[in-house]
């Protein structure tokens, strides 16, 4: 299969400093990838360096197939849409979508064209004689999208665009990201330190740590399946709930928490299987797979946990509590009612959590 | 309170102003405050057309316009190419752009005394020494290190983010430059603009040294 965005072996030095090494990504024709990390990890780099915006250290950029690596932005079939929007204030609405054709000699009637089928996809026709000090900042965006749009790439790059908007916005404008991806069907490539986003829009996310992909796959197994502490501390708000402890392998595994509390760990599905001997570990759990009530008494873990601090967000409520003498959250249906110093079961299934090397913090 | 004050700045002017139109007689009396009691134009005409500077009886019109064709294309070539620099050495970084910024930037704390002796051997090599270009090109020269600092800093101040978006249009360095940043540098263009003409139509140093006799520009005639 060709791929439509094909990253070997890149690397990126400022002076001393390793901002990405030898990373490698493959993105298929149409996808919706999503970088997912926190600032600093090099994920807006490695943008730019797609974009052509910054030469690369070592290896190779492919778009649709084709070498681009010392390709000026231009040649690359790209279109970027900035944090900042980007847009050039002294001139029109109009003139801001139709610089890059401007500047590529198209035709009058061709520009026009273009220009009246992106303001039709992102509604801002009204606006096209604006400046953008007269626009809010969804309608700066819609026209930044609209400039990448109206170049008609293969490939749109997004650098935290909704980054600077409030959050009812950021939600709307979400929603309309993906709608446009679903209409145009374009290789999308989006850099975000929500994990929201990240979650809705894409198709596979790459959480970057230190210039290096952790985990590259979709929102779900990310989720569920995360391949070391990191991405699953990463993601997930309220975050996992980690024990520390040790494992024994063999037929009958064992989890073993460092107050002595044992856990069996029958029906995890480990990805390597360990051996008898004990070994530490960590598991994790998230908050809405502990579960409490009559519920719990047919988990696999069973305790009884005193309710501390209880946060009522709404939708559902977080509560607090004290399991194998660590802090716990967990996620509870907001019709249940808890109290502080009520105390009531809890328990969870190891098979939906994750146990992790505490060594090399890679998963089990 | 700052009217107050701005008439108190203005009164020299007021004085030089009513002095000048008054006749000899009149001047000698020496009341400088009052207003003239015959207004007359002639010593303004004489002062343009025929007084005397040394050998010459044509008035200050040559060294006025001399100094008019100076400042002028000093101005317009220093800004320009400030504006230029500045901008390359944001946007456009290059091997050595910071120290070459440095070196500039140097520039602009020697004393200009200490050049003056090499400069004229320069533009005498040059065959400019004597001549309008010759005063055009030594102002352009020693405008370029505080110009081409404003511009740096003030592209500098501009949000990155819509550089490298014309890059990705496929705009390119004049392009970039023309359509984009200067529309967006009115401001520090008019500093610049100032600080030149200013500073070129008071020079007196330059202009002494370098314009030659025929070229003097009026600060240096109406010594």
């Amino acid at each position: 299969m060709q791929h439509s965005v094909s990253i070997k072996d890149l690397s990126l030095n400022f002076g001393h400093v390793k901002v990405l090494q030898h990373l490698d990504l493959d993105i298929g024709q149409g996808e919706f990838i999503v970088l997912l990390g926190p600032s600093g990890c090099g994920k807006s780099t490695l943008l730019n360096c797609i974009a052509g915006l910054l030469d690369v250290s070592e290896g190779q950029i492919f778009i649709g197939g084709k070498n681009v690596t010392w390709e000026q932005p231009k040649d690359r079939g790209i279109g970027m849409v900035f944090q900042s929007y980007a847009l050039y204030p002294q001139m029109s609405v109009e003139r801001n979508l139709s610089f890059g054709l401007r500047v590529s000699g198209m035709k009058k009637d061709e520009i026009e064209k273009r220009v009246s089928r992106a303001a039709e996809i992102l509604q801002i026709g009204p606006l096209l004689q604006r400046k953008p000090a007269n626009l809010s900042g969804g309608q700066r965006q819609r026209v930044a999208i609209g400039r990448a749009l109206v170049r008609d790439v293969d490939v749109f790059l997004f650098d935290e665009p909704l980054s600077n908007l409030d959050a009812k916005l950021r939600s709307d404008l979400r929603v309309e990201i993906k709608r446009l991806h679903q209409r145009l069907k374009n290789t999308m490539i989006y850099v975000t330190h929500d994990q929201i986003e990240a979650l809705t829009l894409a198709d596979r996310i790459a959480v970057m740590k230190g210039g290096v992909i952790q985990q590259l796959d979709t929102p779900h197994v990310i989720y569920n399946r995360p391949v070391n502490l990191y991405v699953a501390g990463f993601i997930g708000s309220p975050s996992m709930n980690f024990f520390e402890g040790s494992l024994s392998g063999g037929t009958e595994p064992v989890f073993t928490a460092d107050d002595g509390t044992k856990i069996p760990a029958r029906n995890y599905k480990f990805d390597t299987v360990p051996d008898s001997k004990p070994m530490a570990a960590v598991l994790g759990v998230r908050p809405e797979h502990i579960v409490i009530g009559d519920h719990a008494k047919t988990m696999t873990f069973q305790a009884e946990a005193e309710i501390e601090i209880v946060e009522p967000m709404g939708s559902d409520t977080l509560a607090w509590t004290n399991i194998c003498g660590k802090s716990v959250t967990f996620r509870c249906d907001s019709d249940v009612l808890l109290e502080a110093g009520q105390k009531l079961p809890v328990g969870f299934d190891v098979e939906r959590g994750s146990l992790f090397s505490a060594e090399t913090t890679n998963r089990l | 309170m700052l009217l107050f004050a701005a008439l108190y700045y203005l009164f020299p002017l007021y004085v030089m102003i009513t002095t000048s139109l008054k006749g000899m007689p009149e001047v000698r009396l020496g009341n400088i405050f009052a207003p003239p009691m015959e207004v007359t134009f002639a010593p303004w005409v004489k002062a343009w057309d025929s007084a005397c500077t040394g050998l010459y009886c044509e008035g200050l019109k040559p060294g006025f316009w001399n100094s008019v064709k100076i400042t002028v294309p000093s101005t317009i070539i220093s800004v320009l190419i400030a504006a230029v620099n500045g901008y390359a050495l944001v946007n456009w970084r290059f091997k050595g752009s910071e120290i070459f910024f440095t070196v500039l930037l140097f520039g602009s704390f020697i004393p200009y005394q200490v050049m003056l002796y090499p400069l004229v051997i320069i533009t005498a090599q040059l065959k400019v020494f004597g001549t309008l270009q010759g005063v055009v090109l030594i102002h352009t020269i020693f405008g370029m290190p505080i110009l081409t600092l404003l511009f740096r800093n003030y592209f500098a101040s501009l949000p990155p983010e819509l550089f490298k978006a014309a890059r990705v249009d496929g705009a390119g360095f004049w392009r970039i430059f023309f359509e984009i940043m200067v529309p967006m540098s009115l401001p520090i263009f008019v500093v610049a603009v100032i600080l030149q003409v200013t500073g070129i139509w008071n020079d007196f140093l330059f202009g002494v040294v370098f314009a030659g006799t025929t070229n003097y520009p009026m600060t240096v005639q109406a010594q």
